[in-house]
């Protein structure tokens, strides 16, 4: 707890810090607010428009939840079909490498006319950029059990399922989390570039990503300001959920958990 | 009752372990063992012993029915090895735990997958970990645990079965030799207490001599029986018994043994 206390003692001190150096700036080049705004300017900004701020933050909070839940569970469930057989992992693994290389920036004007502007195209482009590292991590985990356990479980008579259920996904829980934390991590990104580009299916309200290419096409320089703090913030607690759940399920077991910042 | 009389008749008539011509061969190309022929009784400590390559530890996989026979006949108490699981545990070179169970899951893992009760699970497992001396830690997570207490752990999870046939595949080997030689002692205790046949691979001449009722020397390339030796140092065996000069004797002939073998193998 001390340990804690302390950390968040110095990131304060350097977050006060950089305020000054900002405004400094800004002092010392007599930049204008269109160009650089105060952070006074900024936080008046989001004050003044708290309620679109929070229409925003809401509509990419779900676009990053939808695409990164969807993620996990279809991810979990091919890397669970990869696991049971080497000939799927071999015929269909190859695609989940070309899911990745793919730009998904590219093929997004493939589905925005598939599914329209707006929420669902944002949600999808989250969940295939989320994707590959779920299914790489997890199946990697899944497949990777020690051979005598595996011969342990077969001395028991232990059927397929037993097999799956209580050896290779409790011994893929670190490598899954592993792979959601990446995904966690890209999920806003996801959902922000989607956003910039799927806009949204109504002028003037979208998610963050769709706000701050209005705020910029407005010269609204201070609001655009108060979206991408916004955008952090999202970030932020995205990586902290995702740290928390992995804790709490693997902290009593599992040394990576223990020793993650959260402990 | 009448089982119980079946089971009488069995006990005179049937080896606990018998290996007639036992051969394995992988594909079309090297013969790892070759014809191996011999029979373990009830009750006896037998050790397998051999340089690298003589491949007993497959020999072990294949009577727990783990990798099957390219020619010859396994036994275990007159039933093939894979029928013979529900009376046969096998305990690894590594303790081999599951990570994210406590002491108490991984003692009850063998019971829970041949379907066992909870109520009766969880009986036996306390029985099993008073047993071992582990009913302090039953509640620990395995990284909580140092090396030896693992393999008290996994020792445990292998007699909870109540096995009548134990197989041990060099599973003191990554212990420092203080942590070895008690750990061995509470073995023997513990076949005293409860009678199982114990088959043992080992690279240790000393570990071999101490635990065994027999010590076999297999030759490599392929691998073949050499030599099968009677120890027949007197039970129960202690600290003490590593001191005695009857020990020091048997540990040399096994080691010379082992170098004809070994010697021949180099020059073959």
């Amino acid at each position: 707890m001390k340990k804690i206390g302390l950390n968040l003692l110095s990131a304060l001190g350097i977050f006060a810090a950089l305020l000054l150096i900002w405004i400094g700036i800004i002092w010392a080049f007599g930049i204008p607010p269109y160009l650089l705004p105060s952070p006074m300017r900024v936080v008046a900004a989001g004050v003044h428009r708290f309620g679109s701020l929070m229409t925003s933050l809401g509509i990419s909070t779900a676009a990053a939840v939808g695409g990164l839940a969807g993620a996990v569970i279809v991810g979990v469930a091919i890397s669970l079909s990869f696991a049971q057989s080497a000939w799927v992992r071999r015929m269909f693994y190859p695609y989940t490498v070309l899911l990745q290389t793919v730009p998904i920036v590219a093929i997004t004007p493939l589905i925005i006319m598939w599914l329209g502007a707006g929420l669902y195209s944002v949600m999808l482009i989250t969940f295939l950029i989320c994707l590959p590292p779920i299914i790489a991590n997890t199946t990697q985990g899944l497949i990777s059990v020690d051979r005598n356990l595996v011969d342990l479980f077969l001395m028991h008579g232990a059927s397929r399922g037993q097999i799956l259920m209580k050896l290779r996904l409790p011994h893929a829980m670190p490598s899954m989390f592993a792979g959601i934390r990446i995904a966690g991590g890209i999920a806003v990104i996801g959902a922000l570039t989607g956003e910039l580009f799927a806009g949204s299916a109504r002028v003037g309200v979208g998610g963050i990503g769709y706000a701050i290419q209005y705020a910029s096409a407005q010269t609204e320089t201070d609001y655009l300001f108060a979206l991408v703090l916004a955008a952090s913030a999202l970030g932020f607690a995205f990586f902290f959920l995702v740290m928390f759940v992995e804790w709490y399920f693997l902290h009593d077991w599992h040394e990576s958990a223990r020793s993650s910042e959260l402990e | 009752m009448t089982t119980e009389g079946v089971k009488t008749i069995k006990t005179v008539t049937v080896p606990a372990i018998e290996l007639r011509q036992a051969t394995k061969r992988y594909g079309a190309g090297a013969t790892v063992l070759d014809g191996i022929d011999f029979k373990v009784e009830r009750g006896e400590f037998v050790s397998i012993i051999g340089p690298s390559g003589c491949g007993k530890s497959t020999l072990l996989k294949m009577v727990a029915g783990l990798s099957p026979c390219s020619d010859g006949v396994i036994a275990v108490d007159g039933m093939t090895p894979v029928n013979a699981r529900q009376i046969t545990s096998f305990i690894f070179q590594d303790a081999t735990l599951l990570p994210w169970r406590t002491v108490r899951e991984n003692v009850g893992l063998g019971l829970e997958l041949d379907g066992v009760a909870r109520d009766r699970r969880e009986q036996k497992v306390r029985s099993v970990l008073e047993l071992v001396g582990l009913g302090e830690v039953a509640d620990r997570f395995p990284r909580q645990l140092s090396g030896g207490m693992k393999m008290r752990v996994s020792i445990a999870r292998a007699l909870a079965t109540r096995p009548q046939v134990l197989l041990l595949d060099e599973p003191f080997a990554a212990l420092d030799e203080m942590t070895r030689d008690r750990i061995n002692e509470e073995l023997l205790k513990l076949r005293e207490e409860q009678g199982w046949t114990a088959l043992f691979v080992t690279h240790s001449v000393a570990e071999a001599v101490f635990l065994s009722t027999r010590v076999i020397v297999l030759a490599a390339h392929p691998g073949r029986l050499a030599h099968d030796m009677a120890i027949d140092l007197p039970f129960p065996r202690t600290g003490e018994t590593r001191m005695s000069d009857a020990f020091e004797e048997k540990v040399a002939e096994v080691s010379r043994a082992l170098r004809s073998v070994s010697v021949a193998g180099a020059r073959a």
